[in-house]
C-alpha cells in the first residue's frame, strides 16, 4: 500500500457547541432591548443594522450574531449586507475597534481639486489616535469643497484647523439651518392641491397630462417622461407600492439636499399627489446616509405631517442608507429598501411592473416630485414656457469646482455652459482659464472648454459620447488635468461598483490600473472600455468609461 | 388571469432570428436554451442549469437589434420577431473580454481538470491575458471535505445559488463590494468553523475547482478529488437513509473517489454530507474479507468492550464452506431438536432495512419457509412500527399518501417530532424551498431544531405530550366548526367518538400540559384546518413512545378531520429512516405480516404464499418482534439467531440487556460487512457486502422503487448477501435456484400487487418507479387515497387518543429527560459512518447536548465531560451547548458505541406497535466522568490517524 506521508493535525477539542458561531446570551440581550419592539422583518436588516453602529460605533460580530438570531436570518445574510455599506464597521475578534470620531475627507473631483488630498494626508497627524480620518465619496456638498464630515457633521471649506476645532468639541452631529416646516408651508397653501385631489376636486388623468405636457423628464439622471411614468405604473395591478429616491451620490450633485434643506414639505406633497395619481399604496423615501441633517428634517416633518394630515396619508417609511454610491441605481435601492446588498436587478422586468417587494413600484428622483406641485398649480406651459437653444424646462444645475458662485443654479434647459458660467457662476474664479467641464457628474464624461456652446439637455450630448445625468456640472481651469479627473472617476467607480457582474467588479479595477500606468495602453483600454459599456448590468459599468474615452478622444494632448 | 393559463401562455412558441436563421423558443424558456436546441453554443459561466439564472458573469451577452446595451442571453427570454445575435463581432468582444478579464485573476494552478472558464477560454481560442492579476486570497483548508481556492474564484455565485436557493442551508454568502466582493462561509470564516453541513452541493455547482472535494483514498487526504479522472462511473442510489436519492459513483481502481448528485425524483441532483462524502467505508481496512468461526471456549458475555482490530481475540478465519455449514448446522439442529425449548420457535432471524427488497424478501422467505416460524423482524420495529399499526389501522396502508416533493403544492406544512436538516436532509431541502415560495411551515417538537429558523409557529412542546397537543388542536378544529363535514360523511367512519372524546382537551387545559399557549394553539389549528392543502410529516419523535400509536392516531385524525388527505399538497407523510425501511417492510421483514402487508393469520394471505413458495405448512401464528426476541433469548425461548446486517447490539434499548440475551444465544449467525457489537457475539460471522458491491431494489420514504448498481468488486472473499442467504437456505433444506436478483424481484411481483406492474427492464431503464403500479406500464401513484382509502369499507376510521404518560417520569434521583435520536454526520449505529473519513471528522466524539443554562446549573463548560446515568446503565460523554435543547432533557445520538445512548434508554413498547419508548426516559446528570475511549476506529482516526 503507498504511504502518503501527510501532516497530523493535532486532536482537536471535542467542540461544545453546535456548527458556526452560536449568539451569545449580554449581545442577544443588548441587541433585543436596542430593538425594542421594532418588528424583526427583514427588510430592516439595515435599519437595525443602524441602531448597533449608531450605539456601539460598530458592528461587532457578537451582536450581528445575536442580530441574525433575533431576525431568524443566517448569518451569511447579515454579515453580506453589513459588510456591503461604507457605513458600516464590521469588527471580527482581533480587529481593533474603531475610533471614538471618524472624519471623513470627501476625496471626489470638486474636493480633490479643493485640497482633499492635503487633509487627507496631515489630519491623522494633528488629531492624533482616538480619530479615524478615512476618505469618503462625494458627501453631496461640492459646492463648499473641500468638505470633511466630522461625525455626521459636516464642515464646508474644511480646513485642518477647522476640523480640528469641531472635533476637539466633539461636534459630531448636524443642526440643519432654518427652512419651510410643516406650519410655515401650510399657511403658504400648501397641501391644497394634495387636499384638492383627494376630495375628487382633481382627475388623475388631467393631472398626468398636465405632467406629460410639461415635459418634466426624471431628474435623477435617467429622464424618464414623469406624468408617462405614472400612467404606466397606474396600469399595472394593485397593489403598488413607491419608492423616492434621495439617495444623491453621484459626484458633483447636490440639488435635492439643496431643496430638502430649505422646503421638504414641497417635495412632501409632489410625492404624495404622484402617489395618489398612480395609485400608491404604500410609499418608502431612500435617503442617503450622509445626509444626515436632511434626514433629522424628514424625521419631524414627516411626524408633523402625519400628526396633523391636511388629508388622508398613504403609510411612508423613511429608509436610511448606508454609504453606497451604487443605490442611487433605482433596483439597487430597491434592494437595499429590501434590506439586502445594493446590487442592481437585471432588467426586464421594469421596476414599474415588478419593483419593491416585487410589486409594481413607482420610482422617482426628489427633485422629479419637488417640481409637481408647482407645475400643476402653474401649469404645464409655465415649466415648457423655460428654455433656451430650443429646449423646453428648468433645471437645477448642481456647479462646482472652478468658478465664483458655485451651488445650486436653476436656469433654463438648453443652456450652455459657457452661459452657465457667466450669467449664473460669476464666471471663473481669479486667475483660472476655463480648461474643461463635466455636464453630468462623474459618469457623464469630460469635455474640452472649446466644446463649451453644446446646449446642456437631456438628449444633446449623447453625440459626444457624454450625457447630463443629474446636471451635476463640473468646471476645470488651466490648473487642472482631465486626465487627473479621469483618475479620480474611475478610482470612484471602483471603490463603488456593487462586485456582481464582471465587465464593472473587474472592468473598474483593471481600468484603474491602466490609468495609473505612466502610459496609457490606449488600445486595452478602449476595448475594455466598449465591453463595460456593452456588457455591464447596469449605469454604473455602462458609464464608468466615459471619462476615460472623453479624455483619449478629447484631451489628447494630455497623453502625449 | 388564472395561473395555468400563464402557464400556457408562457410556453407557447416564439418565433425570432437567431444568427440570421428563422429559430422557434418559448416564451418561458430563454435565448441561451433555444440556442442550444439549435446547436448553437454560447459561452456561460454563471449559468448553470438547475439553479436560477442570475446573468453576473456577461459571458453569456448577445446583440439584440434596437438594443443599446448587450443581453445575458442566459435571462432574457426571446420574443416574437427579435433579432438576436450569438457571433457578432460586438458579441464576440464582450464574450472574450469577460473571459480574458476573469482568466487574468486565476491562479496558475488549476484545481479542476474540467474548468469550465478553460473550456471557454480554449474554444474561443484565448491567448494570455493582458490585465495584471489581483492580489490572490489565501487558501481555506479547514474542512475535511472541501477545499476553498478562491483564487480560482470568478464571484459567480453558484456555490452561493446552490448553499442558499437549492439546499437552502444559507452559509455562504457574497460579502464586501466591488473587486473585494467574496464568497464567505457565515462571517468570512473558516469553512470547517462555520456553519456549513457540507452537502456539497456548492462543490457541484463551482465551475472553476474553487470549491473542490478533497478525494479520499486509503483513507488519506489526498489531492483535489476532481483531479482524479475517474475510471468509471456508475449510477446508483444513496445507501443512507429513507430520502433516497440518486447518485453516480466515479470509480478508480475499484475504488470510489467521488459522488456526485444525480437527478433523481426525490433529489434532483442534491445530496447531502453523508450521500456525497460518506462513501469510503466500503474501503475502510476493517471490511470483513473471510468468514469467521467463534474460537473454541472464547465466553459471551454482555458486557464486553470490542475491538474490531483484535478481532482474532475471538474468531478465527473459515472457509466459506467450512462457515456456512457451521451456520446453517447450528440453525438446522435447533430447529430440528426435540423438547420444548427447541424446536422452530427456538429460532428468529433480523433481516436489515439496509439491504435491498430482494435480500429481505429472500430473508424473510427463509424464516418462513426455512426456520418454520414467523420470527423475523428488522429495525422498523425501532423506528416507525407505531405510525405503521395507525395507518393501517386508519387509512389501511402504511405507507406514505404523499411523497415529500409534494409540500411544493402544500399551503401549511407540519413538521412533527421529525429533524429533517439533519436525518432527512435533501427531503427538508424540498421543504425549505416550498417555505421560500411562500408555504407556511408549523415545526412541533420539543427541540427547536434547524427548520425552526424557517418556521411560522413553533411549537416547542414539553416531552411526551403530543397526545395533549394534538387532542387540543382538535379541539378547536371540532369548536370551531373547522371540519370538512363533507370528507367526514363521505370518506370516514368513527368521526362522532372522536369530536366526543376531543371534547376534554381544550387548548386552555393543555397548554400547562404541553406548555404551548393557548392562542398558540389556536392559531395552528386554524391555519392547518383551512388551508388549501396541508401536509403532515412526522419522524420519530412521534412514534418511539409507548403512546407512538396514539401520536400517529392523532395525526390521521386531524388529516382526516379536515379533509387534508387525498389530494396534491395535502396528506401524510410519515418520513422513513433507511434508505430502505420502506422496502423491507413492503417485502415481508415483519413477524405478523407476509410481503405486501397480507397476515400471516390471515388464511387466504397464507394460501396464497403458500402456493407461491410451494410451502404447505406456513406458520399461521405470528412471529415475535424485535424487542420480544431478545426478552425470549434471555430466557433461552429463542436459541438461535441468524442476524443480518442489523446490530441491535447497539440499536436496542438498554442494550445492556440486549448484549446479554445475544451472549445467551446458542448459535448466533451474524452476516454483516464489518465486525459490529452484534457481530462479536456471534458463532460465525459470514462477511458481507457493501451498498456499492452489488445489485437490487430499494424504496425510499416516496413508495419509490429505485435500481442500486454495483459499482466495485467486495474486497477479499466478502459476498453478496443474496448468495450468502441463498447457501444457508439451500443446506437447510430449501431448493432455491435464483441466479440473478431480478429473478427474485420476478417472484416478489407474483406475491405483491402494488408492485406487479414495475418490470425490471423498467426499472432498469428509468431507475426509479413509484408504486402503486399493478400493471405493466402504469404510471404509478404518487398520490394515493383520492376516492378511497384501501381498507375493507373503503372509508378511512378516526381512533380517539387519550393522554398516557411515558413509562419512566423524571424524579428526584433521576430528574432529566433523555431523549435519543441520530446526528446529520452519523447513520445509525455508526458501524459505517464512524470508518467514514470525513463524516467521522466532523463528528468524532460522542456528545450530549443540553439547553446552555442547564449546563450552567451542572457547572459544565461546554466542550467538557459529563456522566449520564439512568437505572439500566451510565455513559460518560462530551457536552454540546444548543439552546434549541429544552430545558430539563439532554439530547444523546445513539451511534457512538464508546457512550452508547441505548445503555440508558427504557426497553418499554407501545402496546400496539411494539416500539421501544427511545423518546423518553430519567436520567441524571453529573459534572466529569472518565473520557470516552475510542477502539480502532472512530474519534476522527480514518482522516488523522494516531501515530
Amino acid at each position: 500500500m503507498n504511504q502518503v506521508i501527510i501532516p497530523i493535525k493535532p486532536v482537536r477539542k471535542p467542540r461544545g457547541t453546535i456548527k458556526g458561531r452560536t449568539p451569545d446570551p449580554k449581545a442577544l440581550a443588548e441587541v433585543r432591548s436596542l430593538l425594542g419592539d421594532a418588528p424583526r422583518r427583514r427588510d430592516l436588516l439595515i435599519e437595525h443594522l443602524h441602531k448597533i453602529q449608531d450605539r456601539y460605533r460598530e458592528l461587532s460580530a457578537a451582536h450581528l450574531v445575536a442580530l441574525a438570531a433575533e431576525m431568524k436570518m443566517a448569518l451569511a445574510e447579515v454579515y453580506e449586507v453589513a459588510t456591503f455599506y461604507h457605513h458600516f464597521d464590521v469588527i471580527k475578534e482581533g480587529d481593533a475597534a474603531p475610533a471614538p470620531i471618524t472624519v471623513r475627507v470627501c476625496d471626489s473631483l470638486a474636493c480633490e481639486m479643493a485640497g482633499a488630498k492635503a487633509l487627507l494626508e496631515k489630519l491623522p497627524r494633528i488629531l492624533g489616535r482616538d480619530v479615524r480620518v478615512i476618505a469618503a465619496p462625494c458627501v453631496g456638498r461640492c459646492e463648499t469643497a473641500p468638505v470633511a464630515v466630522i461625525g455626521q457633521n459636516p464642515l464646508a471649506h474644511a480646513t485642518l484647523d477647522g476640523v480640528k476645532k469641531l472635533v476637539e468639541a466633539k461636534a459630531v452631529k448636524h443642526r440643519p439651518g432654518k427652512y419651510i416646516d410643516y406650519r410655515a408651508y401650510r399657511q403658504q397653501g400648501g397641501y391644497a392641491m394634495l387636499q384638492q385631489c383627494l376630495a375628487g376636486k382633481r382627475d388623475y388623468r388631467q393631472l398626468t397630462k398636465v405632467m406629460e405636457d410639461s415635459g418634466l423628464r426624471g431628474l435623477g439622471g435617467a429622464g424618464f417622461p414623469a406624468g408617462r411614468k405614472w400612467k404606466i405604473v397606474r396600469a399595472e395591478p394593485e397593489p403598488r407600492l413607491m419608492a423616492v429616491n434621495i439617495d444623491e451620490g453621484e459626484p458633483g450633485t447636490f440639488k435635492d439636499r439643496y431643496y430638502l434643506e430649505r422646503d421638504p414639505h414641497r417635495f412632501l406633497e409632489g410625492m404624495l399627489i404622484a402617489a395618489w395619481t398612480a395609485g400608491i399604496a404604500e410609499v418608502y423615501i431612500y435617503l442617503r446616509d450622509e445626509y444626515a441633517g436632511c434626514r433629522a428634517i424628514l424625521e419631524k416633518e414627516i411626524a408633523a405631517l402625519q400628526a396633523d394630515p391636511p388629508c388622508a396619508l398613504p403609510p411612508m417609511h423613511l429608509r436610511r442608507g448606508a454609504g453606497a454610491y451604487i443605490c442611487g441605481e433605482e433596483s439597487a435601492m430597491i434592494e437595499s429598501i429590501e434590506g439586502k446588498r445594493g446590487m442592481p436587478r437585471l432588467r426586464p422586468p421594469y421596476v414599474a411592473q415588478v419593483g419593491l417587494f416585487d410589486r409594481p413600484t413607482l420610482e422617482h428622483n426628489m427633485e422629479t416630485l419637488y417640481w409637481v406641485r408647482e407645475i400643476l398649480e402653474k401649469g404645464a406651459a409655465w415649466f415648457a414656457g423655460h428654455g433656451r437653444h430650443d429646449r423646453k424646462g428648468l433645471r437645477s444645475f448642481s456647479v462646482s469646482g472652478r468658478v465664483k458662485k458655485p451651488g445650486v443654479h436653476l436656469a433654463p434647459a438648453g443652456i450652455t455652459v459657457k452661459e452657465l458660467i457667466e450669467e449664473y457662476c460669476g464666471g471663473m474664479l481669479d486667475g483660472h482659464a476655463f480648461y474643461a467641464y463635466l455636464p453630468g457628474g462623474a459618469s457623464g464624461g469630460i469635455l474640452p472648454a472649446a466644446m463649451g456652446d453644446i446646449p446642456l439637455d437631456f438628449d444633446t450630448l449623447q453625440p459626444y459620447g457624454c450625457f447630463i445625468g443629474s446636471a451635476a456640472v463640473m468646471i476645470l481651469s488651466d490648473r487642472d488635468r482631465a486626465t487627473d479627473a479621469a483618475r479620480n472617476l474611475m478610482r470612484f467607480f471602483a471603490e463603488e461598483s456593487c462586485g456582481q457582474c464582471t465587465p464593472c467588479r473587474v472592468g473598474t479595477a483593471k481600468a484603474l490600473k491602466l490609468l495609473e500606468a505612466p502610459k496609457w495602453n490606449q488600445t486595452l483600454l478602449t476595448e475594455l472600455s466598449q465591453v463595460m459599456i456593452d456588457a455591464s448590468i447596469c449605469g454604473l459599468g455602462q458609464a464608468a468609461p466615459n471619462p476615460v474615452l472623453s479624455v483619449m478622444k478629447y484631451f489628447a494632448h494630455e497623453l502625449a | 388571469m388564472t395561473a395555468i393559463t400563464k402557464q400556457e401562455i408562457a410556453a407557447l412558441p416564439v418565433e425570432f432570428k437567431l444568427n440570421g436563421k428563422t429559430v422557434v423558443g418559448r416564451a418561458d424558456e430563454t435565448i441561451i436554451e433555444t440556442a442550444k436546441h439549435y446547436g448553437i453554443a454560447i459561452p456561460h459561466l454563471c449559468y448553470k442549469e438547475g439553479l436560477r439564472p442570475d446573468g453576473n458573469c456577461r459571458a453569456c451577452v448577445v446583440e439584440i437589434k434596437g438594443e443599446r446595451a448587450l443581453a445575458p442571453s442566459c435571462c432574457r427570454a426571446p420574443r416574437d420577431g427579435m433579432e438576436v445575435s450569438t457571433d457578432s463581432a460586438r458579441a464576440v468582444a464582450s464574450q472574450k473580454m469577460v473571459l480574458e478579464l476573469l482568466l487574468s485573476d486565476m491562479s496558475s494552478e488549476s484545481y479542476s481538470p474540467n474548468s469550465e472558464l478553460d473550456r471557454w477560454a480554449a474554444k474561443l481560442n484565448m491567448g494570455k491575458p493582458r490585465f495584471a492579476s489581483r492580489a490572490q486570497p489565501r487558501a481555506d483548508v479547514s474542512h475535511p471535505a472541501i477545499a476553498v481556492n478562491l483564487d480560482a474564484c470568478i464571484q459567480c455565485t453558484r456555490c452561493l445559488r446552490a448553499c442558499r436557493e437549492a439546499q437552502v442551508n444559507d452559509v455562504i454568502g457574497y460579502a464586501f463590494r466591488g473587486e473585494h466582493s467574496k464568497i464567505v462561509f457565515d462571517f468570512d470564516d473558516a469553512m470547517a468553523a462555520s456553519t456549513c453541513v457540507a452537502c456539497g452541493e456548492c462543490v457541484q455547482a463551482c465551475p472553476t475547482g474553487a470549491l473542490a472535494s478533497k478525494t479520499l483514498q486509503q483513507g488519506l487526504p489526498a489531492r483535489n478529488a476532481a483531479l482524479t479522472v475517474a475510471d468509471k462511473t456508475v449510477d446508483s442510489v444513496c445507501p443512507y437513509c429513507g430520502v433516497g436519492c440518486q447518485l453516480t459513483y466515479h470509480v478508480t481502481d475499484n475504488k470510489i473517489v467521488h459522488v456526485e448528485g444525480r437527478d433523481g425524483p426525490a433529489n434532483h441532483g442534491r445530496l447531502c454530507v453523508k450521500g456525497r462524502y460518506g462513501f469510503d467505508y466500503a474501503h475502510h481496512r476493517q471490511r470483513l474479507t473471510m468468514p469467521l468461526i467463534r474460537k473454541p471456549g472464547v465466553p459471551k458475555s454482555g458486557d464486553f468492550t470490542v475491538d474490531p482490530d483484535n478481532w482474532r481475540d475471538a474468531f478465527r478465519e473459515a472457509s466459506w464452506k467450512e462457515a456456512l455449514a457451521f451456520a446453517a448446522d447450528g440453525l438446522t439442529r435447533i430447529r430440528d431438536a426435540a423438547g420444548k425449548m427447541s424446536g422452530k420457535h427456538a429460532l428468529a432471524g433480523f433481516g436489515s432495512a439496509k439491504g435491498s427488497n430482494e435480500e429481505a424478501y429472500l430473508f424473510q422467505k427463509l424464516v418462513r419457509t426455512g426456520f418454520g416460524s414467523n420470527n423475523v423482524d428488522h429495525c422498523t420495529r425501532l423506528c416507525h412500527a407505531s405510525s405503521v399499526a395507525a395507518l393501517l389501522e386508519g387509512v389501511g396502508s402504511g405507507a406514505v399518501s404523499n411523497q415529500v416533493s409534494d409540500v411544493q403544492y402544500a399551503e401549511v406544512v407540519l413538521v412533527i417530532g421529525s429533524n429533517p436538516t439533519v436525518n432527512h436532509p435533501v427531503a427538508a431541502t424540498w421543504i425549505k424551498n416550498a417555505v421560500k415560495n411562500g408555504t407556511k411551515l408549523i415545526l412541533a417538537d420539543p427541540r427547536a431544531t434547524e427548520l425552526a429558523r424557517h418556521a411560522t409557529h413553533v411549537l416547542q412542546f414539553k416531552p411526551d405530550t403530543d397526545v395533549a397537543l394534538l387532542n387540543a388542536i382538535m379541539h378547536v378544529i371540532v369548536a370551531e366548526g373547522l371540519v370538512n363535514e363533507d370528507f367526514i360523511r363521505d370518506r370516514t367512519s368513527g368521526y362522532a367518538a372522536l369530536a366526543e372524546n376531543v371534547k376534554k382537551y381544550s387548548p386552555e387545559m393543555m397548554a400547562p400540559i404541553c406548555g404551548i399557549a393557548a392562542q398558540t394553539i389556536r392559531a395552528v389549528a386554524r391555519l392547518y384546518a383551512t388551508s388549501k392543502g396541508s401536509m403532515i410529516l412526522w419522524g420519530m419523535g412521534i412514534s418511539q413512545h409507548v403512546h407512538g400509536t396514539d401520536n400517529a392516531r392523532c395525526l390521521i385524525a386531524l388529516s382526516l378531520m379536515t379533509g387534508q388527505v387525498g389530494r396534491r399538497g395535502t396528506g401524510l407523510h410519515p418520513l422513513r429512516g433507511q434508505n430502505n425501511v420502506q422496502g423491507a417492510s413492503d417485502s415481508g421483514l415483519i413477524p405478523m405480516m407476509y410481503p405486501n402487508y397480507q397476515r400471516v393469520d390471515n388464511p387466504e394471505a397464507k394460501a396464497r404464499f403458500a402456493k407461491l413458495w410451494g410451502a404447505p405448512d406456513l406458520d399461521p401464528k405470528p412471529g415475535l418482534t424485535v424487542v420480544e426476541i431478545m426478552h425470549a433469548a434471555k430466557k433461552k425461548e429463542i436459541r438461535g439467531m441468524y442476524v443480518m446486517g442489523e446490530n441491535p447490539a447497539m440499536s436496542d434499548p438498554d442494550v445492556d440487556h440486549a448484549r446479554e440475551a445475544l451472549a445467551a444465544l446458542d448459535h448466533l449467525v451474524v452476516q454483516d460487512i464489518f465486525l459490529t457489537e452484534t457481530a462479536y457475539l456471534a458463532d460465525v460471522v459470514l462477511p458481507a457486502t457493501a451498498w456499492p458491491e452489488k445489485d437490487g431494489t430499494v424504496t425510499n420514504t416516496d413508495r419509490i422503487v429505485q435500481l442500486g448498481r454495483k459499482a466495485i468488486e467486495p474486497p477479499g472473499e466478502a459476498k453478496e448477501d443474496l448468495w450468502i442467504i441463498q447457501e444457508i437456505a439451500k443446506r437447510m433444506g430449501l431448493r432455491w435456484n435464483y441466479g440473478h436478483v431480478s429473478e427474485v424481484f420476478v417472484e416478489m411481483r407474483a406475491g405483491m400487487d402494488t408492485i406487479a406492474g414495475i418490470t425490471w427492464e423498467r426499472l432498469e431503464r428509468d431507475s426509479a418507479v413509484t408504486y402503486p403500479c399493478e400493471q405493466e406500464g402504469d404510471p404509478g401513484q404518487s398520490v394515493v387515497f383520492t376516492e378511497h382509502f384501501p381498507t375493507a369499507t373503503g372509508r378511512a376510521r378516526f381512533v380517539p387518543a387519550d393522554l398516557i404518560s411515558a413509562d419512566e417520569q423524571p424524579d428526584a434521583d433521576y430528574p432529566m429527560v433523555l431523549i435519543t435520536g441520530r446526528q446529520l454526520e452519523h447513520w445509525h449505529t455508526g458501524a459505517m459512518t464512524r470508518r467514514a473519513g470525513v463524516l467521522d471528522a466532523i463528528e468524532p466524539e460522542p456528545m450530549a447536548s443540553f439547553h446552555p443554562l442547564d449546563l450552567d446549573g451542572f457547572g459544565v463548560s461546554s466542550g467538557g465531560v459529563v456522566t449520564v446515568a439512568s437505572r439500566r446503565g451510565s455513559i460518560s460523554l462530551y457536552a454540546r451547548a444548543d439552546a434549541g435543547t429544552p430545558r430539563g432533557a439532554v439530547f444523546i445520538p445513539f451511534c457512538y458505541y464508546e457512550a452508547a445512548a441505548n445503555k440508558l434508554t427504557n426497553p418499554v413498547l407501545d402496546p400496539f406497535g411494539k416500539i421501544p419508548e427511545f423518546k423518553y426516559c430519567a436520567v441524571k446528570v453529573k459534572k466529569g466522568g472518565p473520557k470516552p475511549v475510542h477502539s480502532s476506529f472512530g474519534g476522527g482516526q480514518s482522516l488523522h490517524p494516531a501515530t
